[in-house]
């Protein structure tokens, strides 16, 4: 009696863990041909998921099975993932993140694989393909889209201060009195009296209005949506070299210069503070122009869908515009360029057939859709001149002021570095403390030299 | 054994031995596989340099020295001490004239019920409503304060505020249930205590303090001992309202281990940080079970 109980037990504790193994098994090789596919943006979920059906009839017996998660989950399901066996066979990547997993070999080089061996850098905008090459020279990523910064507008406000849109485009700006575009975005500034950031009388600490709006402080992606755009065409760069530098520039004026200038704008009631955005929880630049916080805010290419879709409290849409990055002391203005790729996971049961999927990703026939969907900028030249077109014809929107950047070339590349989750967590609250004044810029030397460390430890 | 040759007459009781052991296995297991096996291997892992994904290699006693090298721990310590102080004094103290006026003033069992519901409420859940209603820009919180004619306060996004606020969001979601524990304490109290008391013309206060506090020593000593370890273990309101800023100052311990951890990698030395806060918390339960006589009662 006793021992068929203790059967009985046993049983039921295999059987426990022999269900919730399978149901792991399940989710990383997504049974039967099913490839697991990972994404964090929302927005571009229907686009992939017409990819995945174009797919699945190309390819009898294989079907993508897609999976969205926000941006903070994504990334921590992900490594949850990598550790208990339940990653997706490819997920969408961000330059901040591949080096560490590349370090942590959770990656697999598509150079091995089949399918993908024969991607070409010179099919994709200049400069996209290379960056997914690791240290060791091998390939770790697709190339999907890419991305640079530009300035939204509220034309609503930009009327009513008298501004003409049309001369956005020739905005300057230096570190000394803020040219132009301070001038811009000062009498854009109103006050709970009405009063205007450039009229005597103006009430700083009781603004209702922001000429210009707040994405944080950027301490988490070098300042992408802040102050990069900047600090770039100020000729700064933020490493010795990209990628893979190992000694960083936030000790030097040009970088130090520019930044106290920018939050200089808190100071000066232009831009809004780090509490007045909601501090580690912030309200995001869609948001601030939708609210009527701020009359213009930076932001990247893949949010113009997001501002488009913008509606007022009535519900009705509002009208956006979009304008370059004013233009620097360089005489030249600057963007961040920036690229997500797939990538396969070296825990995939089906290496070859996620292989498969990645090329179809960032082959011609899946990038012309992703284009047609208007999300984001395909990393071929053509499925982006497919996404320019859409704007302008079914959006009435001119995004050239996102792709001129790029025609220019007066794009830098996002840093890629190693450690750069201790990059992160070293700089985020540091350029936390700058953006709410409790630190002056100058701390951000004492940062420097601990992430050059970083490296230093390293090797 | 001496009994079974001693009393040869008498029946011998069933040895039931194995029967006991089979009843306590399954709990056994659960403590050993999910408590003492995760402590021992994380004892282990402070020891080591580990990155979740490669097998770790043993450093000896380097992640103890960084640990104290490193600023952020000792600020992420002081956090969590501020932390604990506030919400332990503040919640033992709302939650002990909650459970007095709960024993002498109401028997309704609905009214005892209501005191209970946020500790219903997930920690998570609560922490999201809290962001919600202290939101500077938009928070009713803040439009009550504006209407009152203050001005508005960052709740969450002032170095200042944040742990005051995380930890009142807290003393909120469980002050009910300390209250709980501690009127369960209350009943345990004779109320022939009280009628002399009154007999002898003592007021509230004084049968409060006279009977009542000395009486509940040792449950008091109890919910202390639950509520302190508890109250360092903060993690999932920080996660979800503040992200231990502005800058460091909502960083406690467990936020930054996990970060730590989970976001960095570092596991050998998240284990090492992890083993300083169990050490601190036994220190601490120790400290409190010997000053407070939590194993003697006065009532004998």
């Amino acid at each position: 009696m006793r021992a068929r109980l203790a059967a009985l037990l046993s049983a039921v504790l295999v059987a426990g863990c022999g269900w919730s193994g399978s149901d792991a098994a399940t989710t990383a090789t997504g049974g039967g041909g099913t490839i697991e596919y990972w994404l964090w943006d929302s927005g571009q979920q229907p686009g992939y998921q017409k990819c995945a059906d174009a797919f699945a009839k190309a390819n009898p017996g294989l079907s993508v099975h897609i999976s969205q998660y926000g941006w903070d989950t994504y990334w921590s399901k992900l490594t949850a993932g990598f550790i208990a066996d339940t990653a997706p066979d490819v997920f969408t990547d961000h330059l901040a993140k591949f080096a560490q997993f590349v370090d942590l070999k959770v990656l697999r080089p598509l150079d091995d694989l089949a399918p993908t061996a024969g991607i070409n850098d010179g099919d994709y905008q200049e400069g996209l393909a290379e960056l997914w090459k690791g240290q060791d020279g091998k390939r770790y990523g697709s190339p999907k889209d890419w991305d640079t910064i530009a300035m939204f507008y509220n034309p609503v406000s930009l009327q009513k201060a008298g501004i003409d849109p049309a001369t956005l485009k020739d905005l300057n700006w230096n570190p000394q009195d803020g040219g132009t575009f301070e001038k811009t975005i000062a009498h854009l500034t109103v006050d709970a009296n009405g009063v205007r950031g450039d009229e005597p009388g103006f009430d700083k600490n009781n603004v209702s209005q922001y000429g210009i709006g707040s994405d944080g402080s950027g301490g988490g992606g070098w300042g992408q949506t802040q102050w990069s755009n900047f600090a770039g065409s100020a000729g700064w760069q933020v490493t010795d070299k990209n990628p893979w530098g190992t000694h960083f520039n936030l000790d030097q004026p040009a970088f130090q210069d520019t930044l106290s200038w920018y939050y200089g704008l808190v100071r000066k009631g232009y831009m809004p503070s780090f509490a007045e955005i909601g501090g580690n929880n912030p309200v995001g630049p869609d948001k601030q122009i939708q609210s009527g916080l701020a009359a213009m805010a930076f932001d990247g290419s893949w949010k113009i869908s997001t501002f488009t879709g913008l509606t007022d409290t009535a519900g009705k849409k509002l009208e956006i515009g979009i304008a370059p990055t004013p233009i620097g002391p360089t005489g030249k203005r600057a963007s961040m360029f920036n690229g997500l790729a797939d990538s396969i996971t070296s825990l995939s049961k089906q290496p070859e057939n996620a292989a498969k999927w990645v090329a179809f990703l960032g082959g011609a026939e899946c990038q012309d859709i992703i284009g047609e969907s208007g999300v984001v900028f395909p990393a071929r030249p053509q499925g982006t001149e497919k996404a320019i077109a859409f704007n302008r014809d079914e959006r009435k929107l001119d995004v050239t002021p996102f792709t001129d950047q790029v025609k220019d070339k007066t794009t830098f590349l996002f840093p890629v570095t190693s450690n750069a989750a201790d990059i992160t967590a070293l700089l985020q609250p540091r350029m936390d403390a700058v953006y709410i004044g409790d630190a002056p810029v100058s701390s951000l030397s004492t940062v420097n030299n601990q992430l050059n460390d970083l490296f230093k430890v390293a090797q | 054994m001496a009994a079974t040759t001693a009393t040869p007459v008498r029946k011998k009781r069933p040895d039931d031995t194995k029967l006991a052991i089979l009843f306590i296995a399954p709990a056994l297991i659960g403590f050993l596989v999910f408590m003492i096996w995760p402590t021992l291997r994380g004892i282990y892992l402070s020891f080591t340099k580990f990155n979740l994904l490669t097998p770790p290699e043993f450093n000896g006693l380097d992640n103890y020295i960084r640990m104290g090298q490193d600023p952020v721990f000792w600020n992420s310590l002081v956090v969590t001490l501020y932390y604990v102080v506030v919400n332990i004094v503040l919640q033992t103290a709302l939650a002990l004239v909650i459970a007095v006026m709960m024993q002498r003033l109401t028997k309704r069992t609905w009214l005892r019920g209501i005191i209970l519901t946020p500790y219903l409420v997930s920690n998570v859940v609560a922490a999201l409503v809290f962001l919600w209603i202290l939101d500077y820009q938009l928070g009713i919180g803040n439009k009550v304060i504006e209407l009152i004619g203050l001005d508005r306060i960052a709740f969450l996004a002032d170095s200042n505020w944040v742990i005051p606020t995380v930890a009142l969001i807290n003393v909120w979601r469980h002050v009910g249930y300390t209250a709980l524990l501690i009127f369960a304490g209350l009943q345990t109290i004779p109320e022939t205590l009280y009628e002399a008391g009154r007999t002898d013309g003592a007021s509230e206060i004084t049968m409060f303090r006279r009977i009542t506090l000395p009486l509940l020593r040792p449950i008091l000593a109890l919910v202390l001992i639950i509520t302190v370890v508890g109250s360092f273990q903060v993690f999932d309101t920080v996660a979800v309202t503040t992200r231990g800023g502005p800058i460091d100052s909502s960083r406690v311990l467990q936020f930054y281990i996990y970060d730590m951890a989970f976001g960095r990698f570092q596991f050998g030395y998240a284990s090492a940080m992890s083993v300083a806060l169990l050490v601190v918390l036994v220190i601490i339960t120790f400290l409190q079970y010997r000053l407070s006589r939590a194993e003697q009662s006065d009532l004998a």
